[in-house]
């Protein structure tokens, strides 16, 4: 704990741009305008749990949620296969998985609508068989897959780098007590795994919840999620107050998303700790 | 004769281009303690392996009682392993990890916390069941590998330098405990160490291994006493290792000095190497001996004193009891028993 003062240039930048944004949000959210200037009250709360705003938030999360099973159940065997042992196509594989993610996001989501599009090149391909069009850009099917789209490396990575770092001789011990493949991976892979399924989940299930250029983009306007919400809260209604209430209860949700991950992550790490 | 649990023939391994095994044939008795001793890089690892599966042999075949398990995967083996480093499970904990084989072979639960006990016992960790593996200290992680491996009642365990992270009393202590539980469960062990003493004291049969081809098979009593070439006299405790001539049978000559020895079958004439055992050599007064020499060190070594003696051609390493103070002039005598001779080896 010597040279404290290193962390004081850290610790301004955390207030400047971290605390006093946050105060401001808890702010407006806890205040309303009236005649006389602002007033305290929790009237934009109690706005939030109006169905139709539940609705909205019920919605995000989940879609947030199919998305991020998605990318489990995709995510997980491709890192499996990352973490393999055919080395020289490894390299080749992580940079074709990494190089999307180089790419900016709006683009990445524009590059999906021309290929969903009425006339896009999805349905061209199936007038082109001779099949009727299909209504794909628009639907809450888009908007899922431009989540997983998006999304899925952020599963996959840290999957790949913590089983890439299981000890080879463990898995090797396995099999000599009598495990076959199967119980190799039920009792000694996955169990090892679980800390990069969890930061995986964690970083797929946030930026899911919370988006609301996928669902703009993919879904039309018409899945308005809660991101969209707050969005037009304070671009196009200009209520920044109702905005900033719904903020907290997203930062509440996602708080407590990660306070449940790490409880249960914790419980398989450290069980049994005395 | 014994019955043959597990027989190698002709097994031979390269990894890309090296040879790490040649032609390697051994058998491995039932019951016995059987030690792969070897320099590091040897193929002890590597044959410790082929047996326990994990590596296929390039040439050659496994026999385990009789029958070819070349191809086998290790899970079907009735072979378990202590691994060099341990290999524990880090997300179980102690019993979990002792009890992992045996709920694979979906033992009844209560058996299972019984066996796990007995063997917690065994290797003096009781009461340890539901400690995490890496609050335990490398001995105490050591004695879990074992007993995760000997629970399973293999009938062939394997164990790769079990020891070698271990500090010398608790590898004192250890060798002592695995020799006891070897010989209380008449399970065959086979041990890779390049610990020659380690190997001297623990093993039924010693297998001396070298740049992957077997040198000696025997007790450590015939290894020690007849070693079957300079390397493995080298190599199993300290020798003189000198070169000779054999004038005829039972006539050497070496240090410029003709002696009787016990060898004979050699050509005349022909060039030998001689290997003597410090230990064997006895300091006469000079005058009571044809080989002199002068005393150019002597250190204090426990229980006897190592003497080096130069004589004009020769260094003689001599440990004995007795002490002849440096500068002095001394005799060599030398018995025709403690001569060994080998066959000069060509290629070293
Ligand atoms: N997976 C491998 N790939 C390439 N070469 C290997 C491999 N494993 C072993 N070798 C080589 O085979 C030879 C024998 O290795 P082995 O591990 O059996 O030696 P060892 O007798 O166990 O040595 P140590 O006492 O150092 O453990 C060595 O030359 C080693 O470099
Ligand atoms: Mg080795």
């Amino acid at each position: 704990m010597k040279n404290k003062w290193l962390t004081y240039p850290y610790l301004v930048w955390m207030l400047i741009f971290i605390f006093i944004p946050l105060l401001l949000v808890l702010f407006f959210s806890l205040t309303v305008r009236t005649p006389e200037g602002l007033a305290f009250s929790f009237e934009n709360f109690q706005r939030f749990f109006e169905p139709i705003y539940l609705r909205v938030l019920l919605r995000s999360v989940y879609l947030a949620l199919i998305s991020t099973i998605i990318c489990l159940v995709l995510g997980y065997p491709m890192a499996m296969i990352l973490a393999g042992n055919n080395f020289k196509r490894k390299n080749v594989m992580v940079f074709l998985f990494v190089v999307p993610m180089w790419m900016n996001f709006l683009l990445r989501t524009y590059a999906w609508m021309t290929l969903l599009e009425r006339q896009g090149l999805l349905n061209t391909f199936l007038s082109f068989l001779g099949l009727p069009p299909l209504n794909l850009l628009y639907t809450q099917e888009a908007v899922v897959l431009g989540m997983v789209y998006n999304f899925l490396p952020f599963m996959v990575l840290p999957i790949y780098s913590v089983l890439s770092k299981i000890d080879r001789q463990l898995i090797e011990a396995a099999a000599d007590l009598g495990a076959d493949q199967v119980t190799i991976f039920r009792r000694v892979i996955f169990p090892l795994s679980l800390p990069g399924v969890m930061s995986g989940i964690t970083m797929v299930f946030m930026p899911a919840v919370t988006t609301f250029v996928i669902s703009r983009l993919l879904g039309g306007g018409q899945f308005t999620l809660i991101g969209n919400l707050i969005e037009q809260q304070f671009l196009f209604v200009g209520d920044w107050h109702f905005g900033s209430a719904i903020s907290m209860v997203m930062m509440v949700i996602i708080l407590l998303s990660i306070g449940v991950l790490s409880r249960y992550d914790k419980e398989h790490e450290g069980g049994g700790l005395w | 004769m014994a019955q043959n649990i597990i027989h190698l023939v002709n097994v031979s391994k390269n990894y890309n281009g090296t040879e790490a095994l040649r032609n390697i044939n051994l058998y491995i008795r039932k019951n016995e303690f059987l030690t792969l001793l070897g320099p590091s890089g040897c193929g002890k690892t590597t044959t410790l392996r082929i047996i326990g599966g994990f590596e296929a042999p390039d040439g050659g075949e496994v026999l385990f009682n009789g029958v070819n398990i070349t191809s086998v995967p290790p899970y079907k083996r009735r072979v378990n392993t202590v691994f060099q480093k341990y290999a524990l499970f880090p997300h179980l904990n102690v019993f979990e990890n002792i009890a992992f084989g045996l709920k694979i072979k979906k033992m009844d639960k209560k058996l299972i916390a019984e066996k796990v006990h007995n063997i917690l016992g065994l290797v003096n960790l009781s009461g340890f069941e539901q400690r995490e593996i890496d609050s335990l200290s490398g001995g105490q992680q050591q004695r879990v590998a074992i007993a995760r491996a000997l629970v399973n009642e293999p009938e062939v365990l394997l164990l790769d330098e079990p020891l070698g992270a271990l500090d010398l009393k608790l590898r004192q202590e250890m060798q002592i405990e695995l020799k006891n539980m070897q010989q209380r469960l008449g399970i065959t062990f086979v041990y890779v160490t390049h610990d020659q003493e380690e190997a001297l004291s623990m093993s039924d049969t010693i297998v001396v291994m070298k740049e992957g081809s077997i040198q000696q098979i025997g007790s450590p009593i015939d290894i020690y006493n007849e070693p079957k070439n300079s390397f493995v006299a080298d190599f199993i405790g300290e020798s003189n290792i000198v070169s000779g001539i054999m004038l005829r049978d039972y006539l050497v000559k070496f240090a410029e000095t003709t002696f009787e020895c016990v060898d004979h079958g050699f050509k005349e004439n022909e060039p030998v190497d001689v290997v003597i055992r410090p230990e064997d050599i006895q300091v006469v007064p000079a005058a009571e001996s044809k080989l002199q020499g002068e005393v150019s060190a002597v250190t204090f070594k426990g229980v006897h004193y190592e003497m080096i003696v130069q004589n004009n051609s020769t260094r003689w390493k001599i440990q004995s009891t007795a002490m002849a103070p440096v500068g002095a002039k001394v005799g060599l005598q030398i018995l025709p028993e403690a001569i060994h001779i080998m066959k000069k080896v060509t290629v070293k």
